[in-house]
């Protein structure tokens, strides 16, 4: 009988996921960086080559450096607290304690509702006058605020919400890697006297470190990839105080019709984050102790 | 019983299998429309294409919604470009010109050539044909159209001592009422503010319900030039800020479009801006009597139309475009248009629906109605230029720094009208 070499074989099992990747993945990247030296075509104007132009105009633009900042600021305060709350939250629902089934589907449960559902939840929550946040601050007797509709509060307000919608998932995979410890690990720190922070800090979180690592990453994706709520709550607003990048870089492209400068952002969008991913793997990685 | 009910629907859908057949050729339109107001629209719109198709069954009217006004161009256009746009959607009036220049639409004015068809144009009010023409064409037929209008709570108004019978007539009036309506409890905080003009999302219509009182236009005809930096467009900006900073009438910041009906039956507000089309969500949910006046007069009274028209999509059938107009011309027709009027508070685009006697009855049940429509003689076009989003966000930015106190209005004006000039340069010919 007619037998296909291993090769070919091994290639055709392949095919199917290389043809998607090449399709929705790697195509796309490839024709974003063509467009993004393109200019706009516009009626009577074919596109053209434009060299750098569309990148000169990024850094002549305001509203790009502030989404820019925006995207940092939202970064810093969404990371590290999401994740410092997951194990924290990893670690209560953990241990031996009453109705921890319920309290593990409560801290999941946000991480299950849509985005949409969940920005005007909180839409509701900030509202001033008599929305949650409101009646409580009111109760207690302290000046009413504005949130969503100042500068200086808006990316604070979003931040909340990212935590909180995301800190249940990341607890989810430290969940799972706390069962993978072996609890002979604990008998031993307590029979060297070790306290439960030394315990926790000498040997808990340096094996959780790939789920660190893995967490990180896709907290770092996430504080890019995360625009829903802003549709719903401000829009970017008030006066681009809420613009993340990749909320921009929808506006240009499907607002303003702006493909090459939409194209000419994501590239930017893309090789900041490839960096950042090569410098997670690269650095963490050694420092990071696998099982 | 059952028995026959079953027979029944066998013989409906058994005759109703027969239907296409029978029919020469049914025509379908793919017809995309927003919704931005409160209240049933998707239920109306959807009757409304089923009675047409009813009484013209070789033409099938398919409703798409769309979302809101943003998200429907944000398809509409998607769609055109990957070569399979719709064949008619209602879109802002003030997205003539990107539609223009996508090449996504056809003028209506080619497709109506007739004198019927003629008269049928001009019989529109003209401050809404203003956002509808350009170039010597029709491109857009007003269907969902609005002004903005004042509401006031008239309980709150006797309250304060004030007439509740009369809304502010002119700027100083509005700010001496909203001063006697402002209330602050005992720990110093707002319980009830005077007045809310909204700013979140699209703050220029607003603010050109205080530019054109003060005789200031924000662009010219052709949509290649913008004046946000002109003495009396500042001066504007300069009361819409005072109303928060220096009167603290007005909560500071922005204040979101879609919660001011809510703050106004939550009378946590006593009067508001709004849209026209607002009229029926706020007449069935506030629970106190209201009125509705025209906003107060500066050196005029003014207000900017706004709302939707009915465009026909490029790259569809002949055919298909004569189906789409045809059903413009239905939805738009006196009776029609009093319906629709009545079901949302959209204002009845043409003179001639106010004389049905629908409409009749109904501005005698609700008077406030007939106020949008007596103030359209002041009215004028929604800003609208080309790059049209790209211009009006440089000047929502511009609005919003000055009301959250991050520009003084002079200098959020000069740097709106620098964006806009820098956008715009590439259409002036």
């Amino acid at each position: 009988m007619f037998r296909l070499p291993d090769r070919v074989t091994a290639w055709l099992l392949l095919l199917p996921a290389l043809v998607l990747l090449a399709a929705f993945t790697h195509w796309p990247a490839v024709a974003t960086l063509f467009h993004s030296v393109m200019s706009t075509p516009k009626k009577n104007r074919p596109s053209r080559f434009a060299g750098l132009d569309n990148f000169r105009e990024m850094v002549a633009d305001e509203v790009f450096w502030r989404a820019l900042w925006n995207n940092i600021a939202f970064a810093v305060g969404t990371i590290p607290l999401s994740i410092g709350l997951a194990i924290v939250m990893a670690l209560w629902v953990n241990s031996r304690i009453q109705g921890r089934g319920f309290l593990r589907l409560a801290y999941f449960t946000p991480t299950v509702l849509p985005m949409i559902a969940v920005a005007n939840i909180w839409l509701f929550f900030y509202t001033p006058q008599y929305g949650l946040l409101e009646q409580i601050t009111q109760s207690l007797g302290l000046p009413s605020h504005n949130w969503l509709g100042d500068k200086s509060t808006v990316l604070g307000a979003l931040i909340i919400v990212a935590i909180w919608k995301e800190a249940g998932f990341f607890m989810i995979f430290y969940l799972a890697a706390l069962q993978q410890v072996s609890p002979s690990l604990a008998e031993a720190a307590a029979l060297e006297g070790a306290s439960r922070w030394q315990y926790f800090r000498r040997v808990l979180f340096p094996l959780l470190m790939p789920t660190t690592l893995f967490v990180l990453i896709n907290a770092l994706i996430n504080s890019v990839r995360m625009v829903d709520h802003i549709f719903v709550m401000t829009r970017g607003g008030p006066d681009s105080a809420s613009t993340l990048l990749l909320y921009y870089i929808y506006q240009v492209g499907f607002s303003f019709w702006d493909s090459g400068y939409a194209a000419a952002l994501t590239v930017v969008v893309l090789v900041a984050l490839g960096l950042v991913a090569v410098l997670q793997f690269g650095f963490l990685e050694r420092r990071t102790h696998y099982q | 019983m059952k028995r026959t009910l079953w027979t029944a629907v066998l013989a409906v859908s058994a005759l109703a299998a027969t239907l296409p057949a029978a029919a020469q050729k049914v025509t379908e339109i793919n017809f995309y429309y927003p919704v931005a107001v409160g209240g049933p629209v998707t239920k109306t719109i959807d009757q409304m294409a089923a009675d047409f198709s009813r009484e013209n069954p070789d033409i099938k009217v398919n409703p798409i919604y769309a979302g809101t006004y943003q998200e429907s161009i944000v398809k509409a256009l998607t769609a055109t470009k990957s070569g399979n746009p719709p064949q008619l959607a209602v879109l802002l009036s003030t997205d003539m010109f990107t539609l223009i220049d996508e090449d996504a639409i056809v003028p209506i004015s080619d497709l109506a050539k007739g004198a019927d068809d003629k008269k049928w144009l001009d019989g529109f009010y003209k401050s809404f044909m203003l956002n509808s023409r350009t170039g010597g064409k029709t491109w857009g037929v007003p269907f969902q159209r609005s002004t903005i209008v004042l509401y006031w709570n008239k309980d709150l108004f006797k309250e304060a001592g004030l007439d509740p019978e009369k809304g502010p007539a002119n700027w100083d009036q509005m700010v001496e009422y909203a001063k006697k309506l402002t209330k602050t409890d005992a720990s110093g905080n707002v319980a009830q503010w005077g007045l809310k003009i909204p700013s979140s999302g699209f703050p220029y219509w607003l603010f050109q319900g205080l530019t054109t009182p003060n005789d200031a236009v924000l662009m010219n005809e052709a949509g290649t030039e913008t004046y946000f930096d002109k003495p009396a467009v500042v001066e504007a900006l300069q009361y819409w800020v005072d109303l928060s900073a220096k009167h603290k009438v007005m909560p500071s910041g922005v204040i979101e479009w879609g919660t001011t009906p809510k703050d106004f039956f939550e009378k946590k507000a006593a009067m508001i801006w709004t849209t026209t089309g607002n009229l029926t969500n706020i007449r069935k949910n506030a629970g106190f009597p209201f009125g509705v006046a025209m906003l107060p007069a500066k050196k005029h009274p003014g207000s900017p139309t706004g709302g939707g028209n009915f465009y026909v999509f490029a790259k569809t059938t002949p055919a298909e475009q004569a189906a789409s107009l045809k059903f413009i011309k239905w939805a738009t027709a006196p009776q029609r248009a009093a319906e629709w009027s009545i079901s949302t508070g959209y204002v009845a685009v043409t003179p001639a629906a106010w004389e049905t006697a629908e409409m009749k009855k109904y501005a005698q049940e609700v008077p406030q109605a007939m106020i949008a429509r007596d103030q359209l003689q002041h009215s004028v076009a929604e800003l609208s230029t080309h790059d049209n989003q790209r211009v009006t966000t440089a000047l929502n930015n511009g609005l919003q720094a000055a009301l959250t106190g991050a520009k003084p209005p002079a200098e959020a004006m000069r740097d709106a009208q620098r964006e806009a000039t820098r956008l715009l340069k590439d259409y002036k010919r």
